[in-house]
């Protein structure tokens, strides 16, 4: 509750600082001490200390892992948006502007780690994408990005629509909006309720798998994710999509039982295809940035095995792998953004030119291949070990490894433009400052290469 | 004391990225690894008390290193080969130098990581690793295909080691306690079936790393790509870690599933023996000699495990120290060569027994070990490993004994090509003799000797896992 009201009121302070607050830098400041203040109002109710207490009549539940994850995301954003202030500042816009609508987007992912009711996922859904749909579009100048806001906005209004239908089958069937288990059982034979109730979660489902770029829903991902100002794929591309993952987890934690064994089956399609697509795709991209778009597919498929079935690995894991997706994400893009060109080029001979800016982009890129000692060895390991927990095959895990090997060669391809070609790379000024901060997510992940469950452990104290 | 293994290499490697001198670097490494070299040989004469620790306690999984004979005796390799590397190899000349030492300081962090790990998830983090340096060695000092054949190298190991990684997580959940110790894996609750598919998982990893036919294609390649000092890690202990893979996790975990696979690996391993054999009489590069020459030895230690009787084991056990040493030799030996005529077509050579004739020496001594001729350490391995495939068939071990006569070919080829004949224009223009290469072959030629005629220190260090292997 405290996030989800400070958040707002944070959001609509930032939209008229830039009336008052002229300087880019000051409004920077403002952010990240809101972002602080946001935090600690969050970490105040995992202590029992609310603003304002009245009873949501079933709307919001928040659980300790809700309220969690949201202190995590606020803590990467605050990350996000320390690393990125000169870049976010380079705009014409106040950067005021965006740090509102980072804000919201906050907001609505507080929503969505909290919602007991399928109208409040409508609700933060909604509140999480529009602000995306205007940072998508904020170099207003470039005209990919505003293809890419444009194609955003129809293709993610149609899926919200079809989430609206999908939500609408279910209360006909069920007559609640409420996410508790389902009153109808697959076992009563196969009454009308039943299947629209069917038909609801599918839609629901197909809704949510666009949201979090699953395929064979994935296809306004790279253009998207192209189009947009980079520092602000950055941010689409890690913490807006864990939070849909939340949401994604607490609807079909306990729907999924409704679907009976076609759950498992189009589950299984589906992290198959959006493995298949995310990564044999990325292999033969030119550009490093659509080469990260595709990676974020690939990515969710691997994050899609926490829905398999309910286990501690799954809820630890989806934590650890948002976690440290998203460090290494923003750290790659946080490299790419310093590069005047998004190919792989551009990177040839980075090792000789800037060693220490090299290695961090290095254990990024082996944090998202999954190599051990970075913190993405352990993420997929939970990931697996969820998947088999939920009494997957050993099949769709095999499947899945051999995706993780396909995966290594797109990321290690940047590892040897910057170590084993030589070259000048075509980058913009780095400074040192700006390379320490990368330096410092790069031992956040090698801490969690080694010590995983740091992340995990005050889930539970 | 165990952790000390680990802790001496990382910390040197970690302070030589900052010594920007090469000979400093190159000294403080040498220093270092002597060092490590003590305390492995302290260890093997003494018993060594485990090392535990808890790691991740959500996991279940600690960080055990314990040390048995098996351990022990290719933990002194390790300790050994890398000394002898950097000493062999002190006046090459690379681009940054220091950073090469560092990452090969590395690599030997994680091999004696893979010997010592109790714990299976330790196990596979240290495999892991010890691959990864190797991956940046090859690729920044390699040959001219260094970029595209070290990563063919990375993806088929990588590849591999995923497939063990799911059956180490497949194991896991079927013990009590989700633990991932080799006891608690050893009595894990499955069913025959499923054992077979937990076999198979490992043996993939465990096949590709050592690597047996038709797996080793990215061996040869790999090996004739990549600067001879990292050859040298990787040829005489990184291999290792496949058939220590399968003497310390396939064998205990799986023994019937292990026993019903005999056949089936034997023969293909057979079959590997003679291919590379073959493959080795052609070679006119002195270093795809070696590498093939080392597929055929790789092959029949795993052979001759597979057929599961102690002689054949003991054999082997032996073998992993003796095979490992004998490389070595040659690769110091072609390295040299490489070094001081440029080339590495033998037909370019000839004639080095008039103008270096302590190297021709030394270089007569390890063929006739690579032949394993009576009186060198091989003779003694390969011999008990014979007698085992001899044990299981006759037949098959006729056929694994034509690679004698073929090891015998090849190897003596290359002796007269190189040392004999007339002096040819490269090997005339050599510099003076590298003596302190020198030093560490002549070393390496006594450890040949001595322990090929008294093996029995070596019978009496791996008598504690031989027994324990037997048991089952």
């Amino acid at each position: 509750m405290n996030a989800i009201i400070v958040s707002t009121l944070l959001g609509v302070i930032m939209m008229f600082c830039s009336w008052g607050i002229k300087t880019q830098k000051t409004q920077h400041t403002i952010a990240l001490v809101g972002l602080f203040v946001l935090i600690l109002s969050n970490l105040a109710q995992m202590n029992g200390w609310y603003a304002i207490d009245f009873d949501t009549k079933g709307m919001l539940a928040f659980t300790r892992f809700g309220l969690y994850v949201n202190t995590l995301f606020f803590i990467i954003t605050f990350i996000y948006i320390w690393l990125n202030g000169e870049e976010i500042a380079k705009f014409d816009n106040q950067a005021a502007d965006f740090y509102a609508l980072f804000f919201f987007i906050l907001c609505g992912a507080s929503i969505l780690t909290s919602f007991d009711n399928l109208l409040m996922l409508f609700i933060g859904i909604e509140i999480l994408s529009i602000p995306l749909y205007i940072l998508t579009g904020a170099d207003k100048k470039n005209l990919f990005s505003n293809e890419a806001a444009l194609k955003y906005f129809l293709m993610g209004s149609f899926s919200t629509g079809i989430l609206l239908l999908g939500i609408t089958f279910i209360y006909g069937a069920t007559g609640s909006f409420h996410l508790v288990e389902p009153v109808l059982r697959p076992s009563d034979g196969l009454p009308k309720e039943q299947m629209i109730l069917s038909a609801g979660l599918l839609l629901v489902f197909a809704a949510m798998n666009f949201k979090v770029s699953a395929a064979p829903f994935h296809f306004w991902t790279p253009d998207v994710y192209d189009g947009a100002p980079t520092v602000f794929t950055s941010f689409m591309a890690t913490i807006v999509k864990a939070a849909g993952f939340i949401a994604f987890i607490t609807i079909f934690n306990s729907q999924s039982k409704a679907l009976g064994y076609t759950w498992e089956l189009v589950l299984s399609f589906v992290i198959i295809s959006t493995l298949l697509v995310g990564n044999i795709v990325a292999v033969f991209q030119r550009s490093v940035k659509r080469m990260l778009a595709y990676s974020s597919i690939a990515q969710a498929g691997f994050m899609l095995f926490a829905l398999y079935g309910k286990s501690i690995y799954a809820n630890e894991g989806i934590i650890l792998y948002a976690v440290v997706y998203s460090l290494a994400t923003i750290g790659v893009f946080g490299v790419l953004i310093k590069m005047k060109e998004n190919s792989f080029e551009a990177f040839n001979g980075l090792a000789k030119a800037n060693p220490l800016l090299a290695f961090v982009t290095t254990i990024f890129l082996f944090s998202l291949a999954g190599i051990p000692l970075t913190g993405g060895f352990f993420a997929k390991y939970y990931m697996l070990n969820a998947l088999y927990a939920a009494g997957a095959g050993l099949w769709l895990i095999i499947i899945a490894i051999l995706f993780a090997a396909v995966s290594v060669f797109y990321y290690f391809k940047l590892v040897q433009a910057m170590y084993f070609v030589s070259g000048e790379p075509t980058m913009h000024e780095v400074p040192k400052k700006y390379t320490y901060a990368l330096l410092l997510i790069a031992i956040l992940l090698l801490i969690l290469g080694v010590f995983p469950s740091v992340v995990f452990n005050y889930l539970y104290f | 004391m165990l952790i000390s293994f680990l802790l001496i290499p990382i910390l040197t490697a970690i302070v030589l990225l900052f010594i920007k001198k090469d000979t400093l670097a190159s000294q403080t490494a040498i220093a270092a690894s002597l060092a490590t070299l003590a305390l492995a040989v302290f260890a093997s004469f003494n018993k060594v008390e485990a090392f535990d620790m808890a790691w991740l306690p959500n996991l279940n999984s600690r960080f055990t290193l314990e040390a048995d004979g098996l351990a022990k005796i290719l933990i002194l390799l390790a300790a050994i080969s890398l000394p002898a590397i950097l000493i062999a190899s002190a006046k090459n000349e690379y681009k940054q130098k220091n950073i090469f030492i560092s990452l090969l300081l590395f690599t030997q962090a994680g091999l004696m990581g893979v010997f010592l790990a109790g714990d299976a998830l330790l196990f596979y983090f240290f495999w892991e690793l010890a691959l990864i340096p190797v991956y940046f060695l090859c690729s920044i000092w390699g040959g001219e295909k260094r970029i595209a054949i070290t990563f063919k190298f990375f993806i088929y190991t990588f590849l591999g080691s995923l497939f063990m990684l799911i059956g180490i997580l497949f194991l896991n959940a079927h013990t009590a306690e989700h633990s991932f110790s080799i006891q608690a894996f050893i009595h894990a609750n499955l069913t025959g079936g499923q054992k077979i598919t937990a076999f198979a998982l490992f043996f993939i990893a465990f096949a590709i790393k050592m690597p047996i036919f038709p797996l080793h294609t990215w061996q040869p390649d790999a090996y004739e790509q990549s600067p001879t000092p990292v050859t040298m890690v990787m040829s005489a202990v990184m291999v290792k870690m496949g058939l220590y893979g399968i003497l310390r996790w396939l064998l205990p975990l799986f023994p019937v599933a292990f026993a019903a696979h005999t056949n089936v690996v034997v023969l293909l391993s057979v079959l590997g023996i003679l291919y590379a054999s073959f493959i080795a009489i052609r070679q006119d590069d002195i270093k795809r000699l070696i590498a093939y020459s080392s597929i055929a030895h790789i092959g029949l230690m795993n052979a001759a495990i597979f057929t599961v009787t102690g002689m054949a084991i003991q054999g082997a056990l032996i073998q992993l120290f003796s095979h490992g040493i004998n490389v070595l030799g040659l690769w110091i030996i072609a390295d040299i060569l490489e070094q001081q005529t440029g080339t590495r077509s033998m037909q370019q050579m000839g004639g080095l027994a008039k103008k270096q004739p302590t190297l021709a020496i030394l270089l007569v001594g390890f063929a006739l070990a690579n032949i394993a001729m009576p009186l060198t350490n091989a003779f003694v391995g390969e011999f008990l490993m014979f007698n085992g495939l001899f044990i299981l068939n006759p037949w098959i071990a006729a056929f694994a004994g034509i690679s004698i006569v073929l090891a015998a070919i090849y190897t003596l080829n290359m002796v007269q090509k190189v040392a004999y004949g007339e002096i040819s224009e490269k090997i005339n223009n050599m510099p003076a003799p590298n003596k302190a290469a020198q030093a560490v072959l002549i070393i390496l030629l006594i450890i040949v000797f001595v322990t090929g005629v008294y093996p029995q220190p070596l019978f009496t260090l791996t008598a504690d896992t031989l027994e324990k292997l037997l048991a089952k």
